[in-house]
């Protein structure tokens, strides 16, 4: 089947077409960004998901399956860029979807939007509200992506449409958020605060998409891998000094001293819990993950 | 220092038997953390065996394995109570099984404090928690009458305030059965007789409890915990509420039936009598 991939030249995203290509699968991607070389069986368009060019890979290929993953998680551009490129390309995708005869949506999305708040429940269940809007203001574009992709199981049933929401990913990539947070040697905490983290393998995260295709699941899915582990033994599972700061210096340090820049509603996210509960996903798909939290930690490590 | 080496040997025997996932990095999916637990109940140890000397009545009416719903009196200024029901399905339990608390949100917020009621599977207040830790066949622990239980004066002692009815919807949705409980001891431990409101809003307490030696710390006095015959109800939780505060006044009536009888043990047991047999046990 052909299937479309938006974000191809993220690292993620890479490694799910590299596994879809394997399965026989014939692979397009969009990206503004390059993938000099890809292997055999990837083709790769060079243009903006909101821009014109974008839509005519959508008429012109008519893939049967998208999977949008031209999202951006990092700070280090604007808010209004952000907003831009989650939420407009959010719409433009799906609206690009349903105008080509696209059968199936896949938009991968993060369990952050939960939020992480004194007084939430530890498990999130996928009709759990996204939080994320109060506790953490700066993920609001990413919040407002997730929900406007769910928009399309009522607009277009005809349209299957899948709404993942992934734990953080960690391993040999060493991309994405948890990665970022993890990259120096000292890692921050909230003095007196040791909250649970959920996390799977980076490969486990692309098996679960790629089930995900497979299985043509309709609705929202939390996607977990192994059970969580406080931040303290995260830090000492990859090595990292956890360096515990009391809130009222935090937002005075971070930054400096080697310790990652992170915007101000983070702090909530490493003084509180955000973990999912995956049973649904499980169920709709049999999907194992097949590294436990040792693995993870030790392959971000050690690659 | 080697944290293992300060957890007693009684205490590492019990939790290797204790019933819980734990990962490679002694953790259950709950955040509970092994070590934690070691230490928390080598503390606690103290309290219940020597400091209170907490007689346990009754303790194999909890079932061995799956969920059950352990509903108490609460009392004593601080609820000194949670945490020796919580020693006694420990130490006195056999196989030991952990107790689950609920927890007051607002402590969530304290740095340490939230941590370590998190690392011992102690959760913030949520039917959420309730519903999945009794689903997953763990033991709940439930105050109803909250904190106008730990609250009241010595005046008051031994007689239940108001009940909450959150937790007999739990137990009907979930299936689960209740142990009633009567805790014996705690009135006298702690004896309130006053409410230091200042001292409450500063501290974003409930109530700041005074008694006649005005430092809020309970005495060495003996206690005791009374379970109470399990109690099932049918229904799916959805029940009108006047069918819910039937089943409520019930559970009431049988905490009541063994705090008479134990207030009767008690006084026995302070006055150096016999007390292991007094009548029939309710």
């Amino acid at each position: 089947m052909k299937i479309l991939i938006t974000g191809i030249s993220g690292a993620h995203a890479r490694m799910i077409a590299q596994k879809l290509a394997a399965a026989g699968h014939d692979v397009i991607g969009l990206d503004r960004r390059a993938w000099p070389n890809p292997p055999e069986g990837i083709r790769v368009f060079q243009a903006d998901v909101r821009k014109r060019p974008a839509a005519d890979v959508f008429r012109n290929e008519r893939p049967e399956v998208v999977i949008h993953m031209a999202t951006i998680t990092h700070f280090s551009g604007s808010r209004e860029e952000r907003l831009r490129i989650n939420l407009q390309g959010t719409r433009i995708v799906f609206e690009h979807c349903h105008e080509h005869g696209v059968k199936h949506a896949v938009f991968v999305g993060r369990h952050t939007i939960y939020g992480a708040a004194a007084d939430a429940p530890l498990y999130r269940g996928e009709d759990e509200p996204p939080l994320a809007v109060t506790t953490f203001p700066e993920l609001a574009d990413l919040v407002a992506a997730d929900l406007h992709a769910c928009t399309a199981l009522w607009r277009w049933p005809e349209l299957k449409t899948t709404v993942l929401r992934l734990v953080y990913t960690l391993g040999p990539l060493h991309r994405g958020t948890l990665a970022s947070f993890l990259a120096g040697p000292r890692v921050p905490m909230i003095l007196g605060f040791d909250p649970l983290f959920q996390m799977m393998h980076d490969e486990d995260a692309a098996d679960a998409v790629t089930l995900a295709v497979e299985k043509r699941l309709n609705g929202v899915f939390n996607v977990a891998g192994p059970p969580p582990v406080p931040l303290s033994v995260l830090c000492r599972g990859t090595h990292r000094q956890a360096l515990p700061i009391p809130e009222p210096l935090f937002p005075h340090v971070i930054g400096r001293f080697g310790l990652p820049h992170l915007p101000p509603g983070a702090v909530s996210h490493i003084k509180y819990p955000i973990v999912v509960d995956a049973a649904a996903f499980r169920a709709a798909t049999g999907f194992e993950h097949r590294h436990d939290a040792h693995a993870v930690m030790t392959s971000f490590r050690e690659s | 220092m080697d944290q293992s080496s300060l957890v007693s040997r009684d205490v590492a025997e019990r939790l290797e038997a204790l019933a819980l996932p734990f990962n490679q990095y002694g953790m259950d999916p709950y955040g509970i953390s092994k070590r934690h637990l070691g230490l928390f109940f080598t503390f606690l140890e103290v309290f219940y065996k020597h400091y209170f000397r907490v007689r346990c009545f009754g303790i194999d009416r909890v079932p061995a394995t799956g969920p059950v719903m352990l509903v108490s009196n609460h009392s004593g200024g601080i609820p000194a109570d949670g945490g020796m029901i919580l020693a006694s399905l420990f130490f006195d339990h056999n196989p030991p099984r952990l107790a689950h608390g609920m927890v007051e949100k607002f402590a969530q917020t304290w740095p340490f404090v939230s941590q370590w009621f998190s690392r011992m599977g102690q959760l913030p207040g949520l039917p959420e928690h309730a519903i999945r830790l009794l689903r997953d066949g763990r033991v709940l622990m439930v105050f109803p009458e909250g904190a106008r239980g730990t609250g009241k004066l010595y005046k008051d002692r031994y007689h239940l305030v108001r009940f909450g009815t959150g937790f007999m919807r739990i137990a009907l949705q979930t299936g689960t059965p209740i142990v009633p409980i009567a805790f014996i001891g705690g009135e006298e431990a702690l004896p309130t007789i006053y409410h230091a409101k200042t001292l409450a809003k500063i501290f974003g307490a409930p109530y700041w409890p005074v008694p006649p030696y005005l430092v809020p710390m309970p005495l060495p006095l003996p206690c005791e915990i009374h379970f109470g015959e399990p109690l099932r109800f049918e229904g799916n939780g959805n029940e009108a509420d006047h069918v819910i505060e039937g089943y409520v006044e019930q559970v009431r009536d049988a905490i009541t039936r063994q705090i008479t009888y134990g207030c009767a043990i008690h006084g026995q047991r302070r006055a150096g009598l016999p007390f292991d047999h007094l009548g029939e046990r309710p």
